[in-house]
């Protein structure tokens, strides 16, 4: 007995457990080189070019195996590398320009148009979703019948099914034309149509985390109130919407991260014009569109490419921030859920 | 009184008419593309290669081409997720900063915009590792897999469903009752053996799920694989891993905005569309319905 | 019969001792220094109200509470006289050596053969004879056998609940493990059921150790040899269950057996 019992190492279920283990943390290297390798890209925009000039203003001999570069070869290399090296100074002054025309003689890579771009996509998106997702889903927890909860249900199921794609070609095919005659609009595609598909994409989003958040509530709470003699709606608008204001809160935080990064629609629908301009019926480019347009038409290593992956950068930096906090609001509430009960 | 049993009326009123845009919404864009694209969907069409500039013809290549891309998506990252999964739920302690790292890097992998995704693959799999796998076999100068292709445009999918995986598998062990595992455990089983004999047998509907579900992902997106592999036309299907390939969402994508007469291929970008559509909602309502019956399990 | 290595023992011989247990979850203590020693080939029965920590007690037996995220133990277990807590103990040859049947049956979703067959497999039995010859014997064993040997193939579920609780002691007498704990086995069946798991323990104890914890005080009483009572965590009174149920030395031991409390 006393040696039948001794600890013995297993093999197969050391290796099980460090393969398992080792498999695991894949997911967590991957973020690491998602940050390593989509910054790493942006870099070259932040060196300073004037080191690259006088470096060659010293006349290095440059030869390439044995062959020295004739004159002539030289100075127009020279030229060349000149050249391309004061586009680049000139971009990242222009940076915070505000004209994007990375295709020209002289490019100016102005990222303001973009990020306007993009906010007002996004604010015209959650304009829209957020009230639309949030009374739904208050009607789905206090006043719906359970029909209707049958039909609501599956509905928002199939509408985050959607791939972006086919609301993108809604939105281009037919949502644009309906608004463009409704509103009597110049132009056809433009930031409403853009924001308004996008709303699409952004209702299941706050919809499932804010009825998550108002299921939550505790029934005491909500009986407590009915008791006092509150009727159902006053209970709704008074006790459960301020009880799950921060999960709604994170709906609305997490939707506007989605409608930031979002891609395929605002490409196809808001008619990808870099103006700079506060009219919401003018066509619009974001920075996510700006990637999807130009990335596959760029040289690997220009200006150019480094700049669309400092754009991906600031995509990914935003929407990670806005997942962070609407995190902390949702861990909170659930604290508190559980600090109540 | 009266008053009050007004606004009353007006709440629910208000709140019920927002639950109907939604509803009105769903059924308005479904009809659309079932109306548009329906006359349009043959056999030729499904079965068809695009002809004449690609204003007419089928999508054959296409469907091909999703196919491949959600099979090899499938084989790198359902593995992958199943196995953190279990990680998370069986081996991990709540409190272990390892598990909550790899918590953290699933959340945060779920909020990347798709895009970032594709970035990812385009500066990852295709300009450091399919180049410097260049360098290593070939050393030719040329570009083999240092380009965009079928595998990469995969492997980026993959990433990008990765937590719909894991989240669904989790989901899925957690539904095995306690008892079975102490069961197990009692009969002198070690933690690997409980695993592989009671955990995972019991889990399979959910790895189908999480599976099933990371395909209809993966088939919709098309940021991702915009710049990473996906091609405008090829005349032949892909015939290896280093190949691109023609794809549905992308081929919407392109119909509808770069070809040089969108008007006359209407009917193509609705087909196809309608064809995105049946596919997605088929790998979803048979998610729905796996799900379901997992739930099922919980209450009996 | 399978060759069974303790029938050698004596029932004299103390096959589990517990000195000075404690078991705390978290902050809560749920054992508070239990000292108990339990013989060879008998059946000992752990009564006391829902909560006194007779579960809890049983489970260390086997480490069980391993499971549990924040227990702790102090003190020793002594299984043939090794302290199963020490470090250099194996838990999964700790628990082939001590069967554990549940409150809840607990079948695997598969067929009853594989059911039985599931303890002999996972210690690399495959060989398909050897296995038919263990699981006729451990159903046999269990009192199974006649009603389900035309039914081997059926789902381990599709049987009825007290069946479901026989195939579970069968499935543990498979691995041959010279201790049985069994944790309320009959505490969801009907009394036909449980009058024959009763009829199988007191088959079982000739050849196996049984510890048992039920709060059905006449079950105590009739299957078992010896009795120990548990309130709020500490062990009351041990002795003979003839004695504890006719003249307890302990008031809260009389005020539970005579229904006053519990």
């Amino acid at each position: 007995m006393n040696t039948m019992m001794k600890k013995r190492f297993r093999l197969s279920e050391f290796l099980a457990e460090k393969l398992i283990t080792a498999t695991a943390f894949i997911s967590f290297a991957f973020i690491v080189l998602i940050f390593i390798f989509v910054f790493r890209e942006t870099l070259p925009i932040f060196s300073v070019p004037e080191a690259a000039i006088t470096q060659e203003e010293l006349g290095e001999q440059e030869t390439y195996g044995d062959i020295t570069l004739t004159d002539a070869e030289k100075a127009s290399e020279k030229n060349e590398k000149s050249k391309a090296v004061n586009d680049e100074g000139a971009s990242i002054k222009n940076l915070a320009g505000e004209r994007w025309q990375p295709v020209s003689s002289k490019p100016k890579y102005g990222l303001s148009p973009l990020i306007i771009g993009s906010l007002k996509i996004s604010l015209i998106a959650i304009l829209f979703a957020g009230p639309i997702a949030i009374f739904a889903a208050l009607f789905t927890a206090a006043f719906a019948p359970k029909w209707a909860k049958e039909i609501l249900k599956p509905a928002i199921e199939i509408l985050a099914g959607f791939p972006s794609v086919v609301i993108g070609f809604f939105a281009l095919v037919v949502l644009a034309t309906v608004v463009q005659d409704l509103l009597g609009l110049e132009y056809r595609l433009n930031a409403f149509v853009g924001g308004l598909a996008l709303s699409l994409a952004v209702i299941p989003i706050i919809y499932t985390i804010s009825e998550d958040a108002i299921s939550a509530i505790p029934k005491s709470l909500t009986e407590a109130s009915l008791a006092l003699g509150a009727t159902k709606w006053q209970t709704a608008l008074k006790v459960i919407l301020p009880a799950a204001t921060p999960g709604i809160f994170a709906a609305i935080l997490l939707g506007v991260g989605r409608a930031f990064g979002e891609t395929m629609i605002v490409l196809m629908a808001t008619g990808n014009a870099a103006l700079l301009s506060a009219n919401l019926f003018e066509p619009v480019r974001t920075m996510s569109a700006t990637i999807g347009a130009e990335m596959a038409e760029v040289v690997f290593g220009e200006t150019h490419y480094n700049v669309l992956f400092f754009i991906g950068s600031i995509l990914f930096l935003f929407t990670f921030t806005l997942n962070a906090i609407a995190e902390i609001f949702v861990r909170q509430r659930l604290m508190k859920k559980f600090r109540g009960d | 009184m009266t008053k009050k049993k007004l606004l009353g009326g007006l709440v629910v009123g208000t709140t019920g008419f927002f639950a109907f845009i939604i509803i009105a919404t769903v059924v308005i864009v479904m009809t659309n593309i079932v109306a548009g694209g329906w006359s349009s969907l043959t056999k030729d069409f499904l079965l068809g290669s695009p002809e004449e500039g690609m204003t007419k013809g089928g999508i054959f290549p296409a469907i091909v081409g999703t196919f491949l891309l959600v099979l090899i998506m499938s084989i790198a990252g359902v593995p992958i997720g199943t196995i953190t999964a279990i990680y998370l739920s069986e081996y991990a302690s709540q409190k272990s900063i390892l598990a909550r790292m790899i918590r953290f890097a699933v959340n945060t992998l779920a909020g990347v915009p798709a895009i970032v995704f594709g970035l990812f693959g385009l500066g990852f799999f295709i300009q450091f590792v399919g180049t410097s796998v260049d360098g290593v076999l070939y050393n030719d100068g040329e570009l083999h897999w240092g380009q965009p292709n079928i595998l990469w445009a995969s492997l980026t999918m993959a990433l990008l469903t990765l937590p719909v995986v894991i989240v669904s598998v989790e989901e899925a062990i957690k539904t095995v009752p306690r008892e079975l595992r102490e069961a197990s455990l009692a009969l002198g089983a070690t933690k690997w053996q409980t695993i592989r004999k009671v955990v995972i047998p019991n889990s399979i509907t959910g790895i189908l799920t999480g599976a099933i579900l990371a395909v209809s992902r993966g088939a919709g997106e098309v940021a991702p694989i915009l710049f990473t592999g996906a091609a405008y036309f090829l005349p032949h299907l892909p015939t290896g891993l280093s190949d691109q390939f023609m794809e549905l969402g992308y081929h919407i994508y392109i119909m509808a905005t770069q070809s040089p007469d969108v008007e006359a291929t209407r009917g193509i970008q609705y087909a196809t569309t309608l064809v995105l559509l049946i596919l997605t909602f088929t790998l979803n309502f048979s998610a729905i319905f796996l799900r379901y019956k997992l739930r099922k399990r919980i209450i009996t | 019969m399978y060759p069974h290595s303790y029938t050698t023992l004596q029932p004299t011989d103390v096959r589990i001792k517990t000195e000075q247990l404690n078991i705390y979850y978290g902050k809560k203590q749920a054992i508070k220094d239990v000292s108990l020693d339990m013989l060879a080939n008998r059946v000992t029965a752990l009564i006391g109200p829902s909560g006194c920590g007779k579960s809890t007690y049983l489970r260390s037996l086997n480490r069980m509470n391993d499971l549990i995220e924040n227990s702790r133990t102090e003190g020793k277990v002594l299984l043939d006289g090794v302290n199963i807590y020490d470090r250099e103990v194996d838990v999964v040859e700790l628990r082939k050596k001590v069967g554990m049947i549940f409150q809840k049956s607990n079948p695997f979703p598969k067929s009853i053969f594989e059911n039985v067959a599931y303890g002999p497999r996972i210690n690399g039995i495959n060989d398909k004879k050897k296995l038919d010859e263990i699981v006729e014997r451990s159903l046999k064993q269990a009192a199974l056998w006649e009603e389900v040997k035309d039914d081997l193939a059926k789902s381990g579920l599709s049987i009825s609940g007290g069946q479901q609780q026989r195939l579970c002691i069968a499935r543990a007498l498979a691995v041959d493990p010279g201790i049985l704990l069994m944790d309320e086995p009959a505490s969801a069946l009907d009394p036909i059921a449980t009058a024959k798991i009763e009829e199988l323990i007191y088959e079982l104890k000739n050849t196996y150790t049984i510890v048992i914890v039920t709060h059905n005080m006449q079950q105590a009483a009739r299957v078992s040899d010896y009795t120990g009572f548990f309130y709020m965590g500490e062990l009351i009174e041990f002795d003979e269950t003839k004695k504890i149920f006719t003249m307890p030395a302990k008031k809260q031991t009389e005020d539970y057996i005579t229904g006053r409390f519990g």
